[in-house]
């Protein structure tokens, strides 16, 4: 059971290998003799409860397609009568009374809730460190970063503990800690997976996503969270294509864009791993073209004054009045505020309401704000022109392999630029996905694709394919237990 | 201190709350007066990870507005954040519009007492999200909040700077009030706080090209109130700059109790709102053909209802504009139009019974107890001479006080109809000149005020019921055919 993959536990439990409760009591113990990697916030105490009526369920030919199968929440999504924390001491006890849509979209298809993974605070962060239950760490190397902010996410599938979890990108949150984890992580374009009950961070970037081993699973994952919500306005109305059905079609001779400066900045081991990744893609059938993306270099700049003034506001609503965390005894209103949100919020979170603040503060926005969004709309702009010339783009995930505990935690600029490969799909609103492309000193490294709009199915494809001439997806952390 | 070397300037802001089932952005009751926090739902009290979702009831609400103040409507606008910390804003910031306004550059007149008119411009109305309530008398060293109102949907009309005198503001938001009511895009209801207008005062100096330091009213919710909080305001601030002191830019609370205005919070914590657009909603893009659509079906408005009585209904312009004034009083009238064309008795009746009872009860015309179908009954059977209007009189009474439905009912039962039987008359008559020769003899001396001595004398015998223009008649030619 250990090592197997969603598509392979769909099949474990729909052909009676073992039941899901077998494989729900399987991964509890394991979570247990995991527990120093601090995944979890919190584990579902119904869990086996739920195995058994999913069980009872398929004796009576239920066909849902993710009928028993224990997945993992990214603590951002709500789940009714269950806390979500967002990583924050502000919502420690937060007790939301509704589903976010990416958890009633995964009940309704039949999957049952392990728990909720550790993460930054609100998102914020791109180690796990930020988060107030403590750091997650890489099952690879338990002195590194699992990457973040879905750091309890990745770990939680590296480490098998689950074989998929949800997880959100504003920046780069799902497809860097994929990376740093050896796992597969989509970020859909912006509107596909609604928002409904994910608590927001920056609300035109924020996009829930499906993280498992292989792209076949994130395949059928993000068939189940995607479609249109009412409850979202900014929710497409696109149809949700079948993407399992579609991976394995001919792909013909697809044109992928290579942007060359991105390329150059990689150190030689992993520019080694960009390459035979390009040489494995030539096997399948891919050709590649040189495109340019000239206005590439202002999306983190971009990124930290948009993402940042949005979350200004976002955040505002943790006030100390009507739910979340309240200081004690405060004589008046404003301390009421200013206390509840000093004591209750951590520092990175902090730092960019501040600087959110005043992107927006009259005098500075035109420098700041509607700057940033103009230079996002280049970048859109960049795409929508390279799609043109090619099917699909082909980047680094990240510029380094996971780092060490602490390395960077004092130095947010140093931290920052973890998503200097990611977040320009955000600004733009594409889909891209990581997917596992080798090891650099033993550690895995990730191979970004990003797609047109609303063309997940070619990049899962694209991924599948390629996962089924090589196995870096497979190949998992040796961890001592 | 002489006014006239004063020249005041203001410009009203007031908000509407759009008569919506749902509130702008959830799907929980605007209905009035719910227990606290009874009508607010998870977007209402802003948890984490809702999102709001537009009504989408507002918007032909807001066009309706705009095209009756002849204004621009957007066909692309969006919504936009102003953040502010305060309880009773769940989310710390309104969604509301800032720089793309739904409804721009539009205009209203108003009359002035001496008859003239006067042209309003309309700056903006923007849609916006209301503001829940704190309840400082609630609980003991302890604000309570109250989000039912939280989330109910607003428009805020802007006017430019152009309204002279609180007479003038105060004619204006009347204006305004009938306008959005005639819409039925508000009950207009400003006991409820439907309907609250804030007033920015400024004075200079006749001739002055500059505006003065202005002020700005909070949350006035009657139209007396507007006027003394303006005149108030008004004295105040030349009272100041007379003495040799400077105006502060501030807002400022109408005490009703005490009529005055006071500071509420001065600019030097004006707080910067931070406006940017909500990533949350889409921008709103409005098809013309919509907006097209909307001018079609846009009710008559008074004006437009006045020049329509006089005309068709043949009322007299004073009485035409008495019953375009007020929407319902004027749905009240066409409905009895519809079942008696005598206009002129109706208004007559509108302005006589009904607008005397009406002016000591709390209801509207709407929620009369005497309905269109009685008072034509009434009319009807006044004209046909059944019952004197007198009697007709006492009838309304008791359908006022819910006493009988029919009229004619009432009429039978009460035995009120006049004797109008010219035969038994005629008889009265005749019994009356025998018993009678001495006033007899008088009369054929050419002492016509006898005469009148008959009419009541008939009128006794028959309680009050003859019909008094008949009788008459009947006496004279009687009289006439002794001579």
């Amino acid at each position: 059971m250990l090592d197997e993959t969603l598509t392979e536990q769909i099949k474990g439990i729909r052909e009676k290998k073992y039941s899901s409760f077998e494989l729900t009591e399987f991964l509890l113990d394991r979570i247990k003799d995991k527990t120093e990697l601090n995944c979890f916030i919190s584990i579902n105490d119904n869990i086996l409860e739920e195995a058994k009526a999913a069980d009872k369920e398929l004796e009576r030919g239920s066909d849902k397609p993710l009928l028993g199968i224990p997945i993992a929440h990214k603590d951002i999504f709500c789940e009714r009568e269950t806390k979500t924390t967002a990583g924050s001491q502000m919502l420690e006890n937060f007790v939301a009374p509704y589903d976010a849509t990416v958890v009633s979209n995964l009940k309704r298809a039949g999957a049952i809730s392990l728990g909720k993974t550790n993460m930054d605070e609100f998102a914020m962060g791109s180690s796990n460190e930020t988060s107030f239950f403590g750091p997650v760490k890489n099952p690879w190397d338990e002195t590194r970063v699992p990457g973040g902010s879905s750091g309890g996410s990745a770990a939680a599938v590296s480490a098998r503990l689950c074989s998929a979890a949800t997880g959100t990108d504003t920046g780069g949150s799902i497809r860097q800690p994929a990376s740093f984890c050896g796992i597969t992580g989509l970020k859909p374009t912006y509107g596909r997976v609604s928002r409904w009950g994910m608590i927001a961070y920056a609300s035109s970037l924020d996009q829930a996503g499906p993280m498992a081993l292989t792209a076949e699973d994130c395949a059928i994952m993000l068939k189940e969270m995607s479609g249109h919500d009412k409850k979202d306005s900014t929710s497409a109305q696109v149809e949700v294509d079948d993407y399992r059905a579609l991976l394995s079609r001919p792909l013909g001779k697809l044109k992928i864009g290579i942007f060359e400066p991105l390329m150059k900045e990689l150190d030689s081991a992993t520019s080694l791993v960009m390459e035979k990744t390009i040489e494995e893609l030539e096997k399948i059938g891919m050709t590649f073209a040189e495109i340019d993306l000239p206005n590439f270099s202002y999306a983190i700049p971009a990124y930290y004054v948009i993402a940042p003034a949005e979350c200004s506001a976002n955040l505002s609503r943790y006030d100390g009045v009507r739910f979340g965390y309240r200081c004690d005894g405060p004589s008046d209103l404003k301390e009421l505020y200013q206390r509840s949100r000093t004591e209750g919020l951590g520092k990175e979170v902090k730092n960019r309401i501040m600087a959110g603040t005043f992107a927006l503060t009259s005098g500075y926005y035109d420098a700041f704000y509607r700057k940033a969004q103009q230079v996002r709309r280049l970048i859109k702009n960049d795409f929508v022109e390279a799609f043109k010339k090619v099917d699909v783009i082909i980047a680094p995930a990240t510029p380094s392999t996971a780092f060490r505990l602490g390395e960077k935690a004092g130095d947010p600029k140093e931290m920052y630029l973890q998503d200097v490969y990611t977040t320009s799909s955000n600004l733009a609103g594409l889909p891209a996905l990581s997917m596992p492309a080798g090891f650099v000193n033993n550690l895995p490294v990730g191979v970004q694709l990003i797609g047109d709009y609303f063309d997940e199915a070619q990049i899962l494809a694209i991924a599948h394919q390629f996962q089924s001439i090589t196995d870096w997806h497979l190949t998992s952390p040796d961890i001592p237990t | 201190m002489t006014d006239s070397q004063w020249e005041t300037v203001i410009g009203l802001e007031i908000h509407v709350q759009l008569s919506t089932k749902s509130k702008i952005f959830s799907d929980a009751s605007t209905v009035f007066g719910g227990e606290p926090n009874e009508q607010a739902n998870e977007i209402d009290l802003g948890l984490p990870g809702t999102l709001p979702v537009v009504n989408a009831e507002i918007f032909p609400k807001a066009i309706a507005f705009g095209l009756s103040v002849g204004a621009e409507i957007a066909t692309t606008s969006h919504f936009d954040r102003k953040n502010y910390f305060y309880p009773d804003l769940p989310k710390g910031y309104q969604i509301t519009q800032m720089d793309e306004p739904i409804v721009k550059n539009g205009c209203i007149d108003i009359e002035l007492n001496n008859g003239a008119t006067r042209t309003i411009r309309i700056n903006r109305a923007h849609l916006e999200e209301d503001a829940g309530k704190s309840l400082h008398d609630a609980f003991p060293n302890m604000t309570g909040v109250d989000l039912n109102r939280a989330g109910i949907p607003l428009l805020e009309i802007v006017s430019e700077p152009d309204i002279r005198t609180a007479e003038e503001a105060e004619k204006y938001a009347k204006s305004i009030h009938q306008l959005v009511t005639y819409l039925s895009i508000s009950d207009g209801n400003m006991n409820e706080g439907s309907f609250r207008c804030d007033a920015n005062v400024s004075v200079r100096r006749e001739g002055e090209k500059e505006l003065g330091t202005r002020t700005e009213i909070k949350n006035i919710n009657s139209f007396k109130f507007l006027k003394y909080a303006i005149n108030y305001e008004v004295k105040r601030q030349i009272n100041l700059i007379e003495s040799g002191q400077k105006v502060t830019q501030e807002t400022r609370l109408y005490d009703s109790t005490k009529n005055e205005t006071r500071p509420m919070r001065s600019k030097e914590t004006a707080t910067d709102y931070r406006y940017f657009p909500e990533p949350d909603l889409l921008p709103i893009s409005l098809d013309q053909n919509y907006i097209d659509q909307i001018k079609k079906t846009l009710p008559e408005l008074p004006l437009e209802k006045m020049n329509r009585y006089a005309k068709e209904h043949g009322l007299e312009e004073g009485d035409a504009k008495f019953l375009s004034n007020d929407l319902e009083l004027a749905q009240f009238y066409e409905s009895c139009y519809e079942l008696n064309r005598d206009s002129k008795q109706i208004v007559n009746w509108l302005k006589g019974e009904m607008f005397n009872r009406l002016s000591n009860v709390e209801i509207t015309i709407k929620d009369s107890p005497v309905s269109p179908n009685q008072l034509c009954d009434l009319i009807r059977r006044t004209s046909d001479g059944t019952i004197s209007i007198t009697t007709a009189k006492k009838i309304f009474g008791k359908l006022w006080e819910g006493k009988s439905f029919s009229v004619d009912k009432v009429i039978t039962e009460e035995d009120l109809a006049q004797l109008s039987d010219g035969g038994q008359l005629d008889k009265l008559i005749d019994e009356a000149f025998q018993n009678n020769p001495k006033q007899i003899e008088q009369i054929k001396k050419g002492k016509t005020k006898v005469l009148g001595y008959f009419v009541g004398l008939i009128m006794k015998q028959t309680s009050g019921k003859a019909n008094p223009k008949q009788l008459n008649d009947l006496i004279v030619k009687k009289i006439s055919s002794l001579k």
